[in-house]
């Protein structure tokens, strides 16, 4: 299937940008990698008047190091996050969630940034950055911004951009000496999105777990934190009592909702498997 | 809708054209430049029949804009047949019995030269896993993973020739 006609345009500078969003408002989207846009411009689920091509803006790729924080530009793409010593040293959930994002040759292409902005309920990193309490970085012609990953996710591929914003990136506070990460998923098939995933995130002394952070995906129209089933394995190791009382408490903390493959009692028992994988992999 | 002007180095040659913002890089090559090697099928990200090198980098030739592709280093399977760089893979490919109809061929040759670049020590899971992305309807994918596997075992100097 081929896209319907549109215009496009892109800028060599952010001011440019933004006067191009200002312009064609609801008409414009911004294609960053393009992996999901432009797959849905072949379906013709989006028909823009225009894309904004963020390709050739400088400054919105790379992984830096700042003081205790980890900053990824919203261009850098997930083959880039994947691949990154950095990355894997100080946000390891990141390294362990990007080889389950579809396949080398999306990879390649697909953005950090990108995957944020659609906020699509199955894809792994808008789970990671609410697990990692990372902070999203946004600009418009009115300035910059910062907002919570926890507070960017509004609704089903709904987040707090405003009109005119693009996100710049990423800032991830870096793991400290006693945290440790896991990344767990299901899918049907490699590659394919995940019918639940879990990113978990916990100091972890003498296999005793605590400030725990587990985030699902897949469950519900956001990523969804695991508030109970968290409290349920906090100071605790991961032993068959707690791992049960973690998963009797998944049943309030998650309302998955069917879909054409999976039920929501197989998403809960999913998520219940995931949890004990994850505490084990933390305690471990 | 207004062209856009594009300059595009495709197996080594430069060359600029005036491109319709929404021709995949796919068709573009296929039916601009006539480099009819690499497939088109799905036509949304799932195959990989589509598979291209842009900057070195294994692509979907349909989820990737021709526009986008501006300043940037195209390779397709002609070209890196041409330059020799596929030959060892495309006779493993020959000797193992592994194209089949050959619809898929062109994606997987692509995809499994990056795997050889990228882990040559693979294991046949990993192989599986790293051409996960391609699919073949004629189904089996065991002749492909013995053909990449053969090469993967090779002294690497025979591979790299």
């Amino acid at each position: 299937m081929k896209p319907s006609a549109f215009a496009y345009a892109r800028p060599r500078a952010l001011e440019e940008a933004f006067a191009l969003l200002e312009k064609h408002g609801d008409n414009a989207k911004l294609l960053a990698g393009g992996q999901s846009l432009v797959a849905s411009l072949n379906m013709r689920l989006a028909a823009p008047g225009i894309l904004v091509d963020i390709g050739a803006l400088a400054g919105l790729e790379g992984i830096a190091l700042k003081g205790k924080t980890l900053v990824i530009g919203a261009r850098t793409t997930h083959r880039a996050i994947e691949r990154s010593e950095i990355v894997a040293r100080h946000a390891p959930l990141l390294a362990q969630a990007a080889p389950h994002i579809a396949h080398v040759a999306i990879r390649n292409a697909g953005t950090l940034g990108g995957s944020l902005a659609l906020a699509d309920p199955a894809a792994e990193w808008p789970a990671c950055c609410v697990a990692l309490e990372a902070t999203i970085v946004l600009a418009s012609k009115k300035g910059e911004r910062r907002i919570a990953a926890a507070e960017f996710f509004r609704d089903l591929y709904t987040t707090a951009l405003g009109a005119g914003e693009l996100i710049t990136a990423v800032e991830i506070p870096c793991a400290a000496p006693e945290e440790r990460h896991a990344f767990v998923e299901l899918a049907r098939r490699r590659g394919d999105y995940a019918i639940v995933g879990l990113a978990a995130r916990a100091r972890v002394r003498n296999a005793v777990l605590a400030g725990l952070r587990l985030v699902f995906l897949g469950v519900g129209v956001t990523p969804v934190l695991a508030s109970g089933a968290m409290a349920a394995l906090e100071g605790r190791t991961a032993d068959d009592a707690a791992l049960r009382a973690a998963q009797a408490a998944l049943d309030r903390d998650l309302a998955p909702s069917a879909d054409l493959y999976t039920s929501a009692q197989a998403k809960r028992h999913m998520a219940g498997v995931l949890v004990a994988r994850a505490a084990a992999a933390l305690a471990g | 809708m207004n062209e856009i002007e594009a300059t595009i180095t495709v197996n080594g040659t430069r060359l600029t054209r005036r491109i319709e913002p929404r021709t995949h890089l796919i068709d573009f090559l296929r039916e601009e430049l006539g480099l009819t090697g690499s497939h088109v099928a799905c036509e949304h990200g799932v195959c990989g029949a589509c598979t291209v090198r842009v900057d070195g980098e294994i692509r979907r030739g349909c989820l990737t804009l021709a526009v986008q592709a501006d300043g940037r280093t195209v390779d397709t399977v002609e070209g890196l047949s041409d330059s020799g760089e596929l030959a060892v893979l495309q006779q493993a490919f020959h000797e193992r019995n592994a194209l089949q109809c050959g619809y898929c061929t062109p994606g997987m040759l692509l995809t499994a030269q990056a795997l050889i670049r990228e882990q040559p020590a693979a294991t046949r899971d990993e192989i599986r896993e790293f051409l996960s992305g391609n699919l073949c309807r004629c189904t089996g994918y065991q002749a492909i993973v013995d053909a990449i596997e053969t090469v993967l075992r090779m002294p690497r100097k025979e591979v790299a020739r």
